[in-house]
């Protein structure tokens, strides 16, 4: 796959998504990153991992969304492919979060297809997407601000739970087991992401930095087969934004598949394996970032063309 | 890099200020569940401290204590507190009981989730009118025993809630209210222009509980408040007990995360619109069964009793005692009830009291009397105290963010390459 193309040899030996999903949960990269070997199964024991790497698991078809005149996405189509980290990147106003919605439900598409794992989930609502499996963050942070750092975890894990009013009120035996699991894997993503001992926290209450990382344990939480990440390293400084890049990676490690949306074309660049570009609602590139780097379309989109191109 | 003894992966300035945090945090020995204090630390900020400091037998002791003296209250009678000679203070305490019970439901709409309900009167009317139109002599329809008409009354009011909410539940905010308070008009209209529900003539001789003492009267009177008191006071522990299960579990969770965000909560998973109806049926069935006690108290139903002003003085309780907080409700219930009762000079004036002190209270305590928050986990207290307790036996051994340490490695070699 890609990362072989820009990377030097054996620097992501542990970091091989094909390894990583064949052989389960890369036990040598886990115990490297520091992580107990049985996270994987903590946070998410149903997870299905064991899906060929490299099949598309999502598909955007002809996406096109218009507000009034205004055409915010203009037929763009591009896959996601299992256990990748896919890099979405354009300028400001380029349609990348307006892309983002439209898979995630928020916006309804004029136009188009958004197929997971064969099902065309567009039109559906978003919880239920959520449950399909496609979680995202968001790109102005938010989180339940008057819950803990736990409990707003724990309500992307409830995702999954089957109690509702009768169970609850009964303390019927599947609650008591749901909510048990759920502080157990709840504090399992916590430590994953690296603020464990802030579980205690009103999330309004929390530094700048965990509140992204809580975003990012919250939606791991719905157990997604695609991690949707919004602009998740914004206001990061460089040291803060390398470690969120490994953070990202460990995720995709544990067979997770990324889509990502950031503008730090550096940063793009070292994480993902495979780059689309979004230019006024169009996509105008698709492919490896060593590629995409020196496309001269990307670079026009982002620096502008030189004049004498334009005459 | 300092970051991989750090306890965070933030830069320096942040790490220190997040450790400033944690050793706020964990200077108090209170402090293990609910860290940080909510609007201005007051009187009932450390209450709320002190009481999380206590084990959870020492809460049960002393809770069962406050709930022995909340029985005694009208016996005991106590001279200042009482309401006499004005008002009957058994009476007084089963009115105070009522608007308590009212407070709790109405809280599981406005504090749990968020939703706005200017016209929650008219499921009290309901539960009212279902006791009064099957238990009156006056009424046409077939007469059952008036304890069977507490679950009648609160399956009726619960499918009100869902006829009301089903359609209004997709409008947020301002609209919502709105639309509750044109459904709270509409059910006192009904009231007043359908022939069957007898208008300001009303129901006579509503039932009431079986049960005679030994000189033949019924126990259940409407001149004794007492018994009224108690068997308002048991359903109102029984009802918080089962909200509390509710505020505990993924259907608080679901309230709370609707009250907060409502679109992330959707994002998240959440199906807001089943939870808004649930809070909505919810809080319609609580309602409703206060509406069906009060009509067999007072013995007498008609449609005086269910105008916008009382919505809005339920709603000032709720608000009053905190929105979001149980034992906040019933205080504000009660007192709601009870100031009028007492200071029967000012009575007239109690909806100008109401409005200073509502001023007041979002001056000084935006968050009402009791503004502890909500705790969403069934089992989150040991969680939080391994936290804690892990915490203050060292700030180093405060996790390294596990996935940060190899990270950097890779990091620092991609930095240079890229």
């Amino acid at each position: 796959m890609s990362q072989d193309d820009r990377l030097p040899a054996g620097s992501r030996d542990a970091a091989q998504p094909e390894a990583a999903a064949q052989a389960g949960p890369d036990v040598d990269a886990l115990a490297e990153a520091g992580i107990e070997s049985e996270l994987a199964e903590k946070v998410a024991p149903d997870r299905d991992i064991a899906a060929k790497v490299g099949e598309n698991i999502v598909e955007v078809k002809d996406l096109t969304i218009k507000f009034g005149g205004l055409v915010a996405l203009d037929n763009v189509s591009f896959d996601i492919r299992r256990g990748e980290i896919l890099g979405l990147i354009g300028p400001n106003g380029a349609g990348k979060t307006t892309c983002f919605n439209a898979m995630t439900g928020v916006y309804k598409p004029t136009a188009g297809q958004v197929v997971l794992e064969g099902q065309v989930i567009n039109g559906l609502k978003q919880h239920k997407i959520t449950r399909l499996g496609l979680s995202r963050t968001f790109q102005n942070i938010r989180l339940f601000g008057e819950m803990t750092a736990l409990e707003n975890v724990v309500v992307g894990l409830d995702a999954r739970h089957r109690t509702s009013v009768g169970g609850a009120l009964l303390r019927l035996p599947t609650h008591v087991r749901e909510e048990k699991s759920a502080i157990e894997r709840g504090m399992a993503l916590l430590d994953f992401v690296g603020i464990a001992d802030h579980a205690h926290f009103l999330s309004r209450h929390l530094p700048y930095g965990y509140q992204r990382r809580l975003e990012i344990a919250r939606a791991l939480a719905t157990d997604p087969k695609v991690l949707c990440l919004d602009e998740p390293a914004a206001g990061f400084n460089p040291a803060e934004k390398e470690e969120l890049m490994a953070l990202i990676r460990t995720i995709r490690d544990e067979g997770y598949t990324i889509l990502l949306i950031e503008h730090d074309m550096k940063l793009v660049m070292g994480v993902t394996d495979r780059i689309v570009v979004l230019e006024f609602g169009k996509k105008i590139a698709d492919g490896l970032p060593r590629a995409i780097r020196e496309d001269p379309r990307v670079v026009a989109a982002y620096l502008g063309e030189p004049e004498d191109d334009v005459a | 890099m300092s970051m991989t003894d750090g306890p965070t992966p933030l830069p320096e300035a942040a790490a220190a200020q997040a450790a400033a945090d944690r050793e706020a945090v964990t200077a108090g020995p209170g402090s293990s569940v609910t860290p940080e204090k909510r609007g201005r630390p007051g009187v009932f900020g450390a209450w709320g401290e002190r009481w999380n400091a206590l084990s959870r037998q020492q809460q049960w002791a002393f809770l069962i204590v406050v709930v022995i003296l909340a029985y005694m209250l009208p016996l005991i009678n106590p001279p200042i507190i009482t309401t006499e000679p004005g008002n009957n203070f058994a009476l007084a305490c089963f009115d105070m009981a009522r608007f308590a019970l009212i407070a709790v439901g109405l809280n599981v709409v406005v504090g749990y989730a968020g939703l706005l309900d200017l016209g929650y009167v008219a499921f009290f009317a309901v539960g009212s009118y279902c006791a009064a139109m099957l238990t009156s002599p006056d009424s046409p329809f077939l007469h059952i025993p008036y304890l069977w008409t507490i679950p009648i009354a609160m399956t009726v009011t619960m499918f009100f809630g869902v006829v009301l909410g089903v359609p209004t539940l997709r409008l947020r905010g301002d609209y919502l209210a709105i639309v509750t308070l044109g459904f709270g008009e509409i059910v006192r209209i009904l009231a007043t222009i359908i022939p069957a529900m007898k208008g300001q003539v009303g129901f006579q001789n509503v039932g009431h509980p079986p049960g005679t003492e030994a000189d033949g009267t019924p126990i259940f009177s409407n001149s004794n408040g007492v018994p009224w008191y108690w068997l308002t006071l048991s359903i109102i522990i029984v009802i918080t007990l089962l909200v509390g299960n509710l505020e505990r579990s993924r259907v608080g969770r679901a309230w709370i995360a609707i009250r907060e965000d409502e679109d992330a909560a959707e994002i998240m998973g959440v199906p807001t619109f089943k939870y808004k109806v649930w809070a909505f049926a919810i809080g319609a069935a609580i309602g409703g069964l206060s509406g069906a006690l009060f009509a067999g108290q007072v013995g007498f139903v008609n449609n005086q009793k269910f105008d916008v002003t009382t919505s809005i003085l339920f709603l000032a309780a709720v608000v009053l005692g905190g929105a979001g907080n149980k034992v906040g409700a019933i205080l504000g219930g009660a007192l709601v009830s009870y100031i009028p009762l007492r200071f029967t000079a000012v009575a007239e004036y109690k909806y100008l009291i109401f409005g200073i002190a509502l001023v007041l209270i979002m001056i000084f305590r935006s968050q009402g009397l009791l503004p502890a928050r909500q705790r969403l986990l069934a089992y989150g207290r040991t969680a939080y105290q391994r936290v804690t307790q892990k915490d203050s036996t060292g700030p180093s051994s405060a996790g390294t963010p596990p996935a940060a340490g190899p990270g950097q490695d890779q990091n620092r070699e991609k930095g240079v390459q890229a």
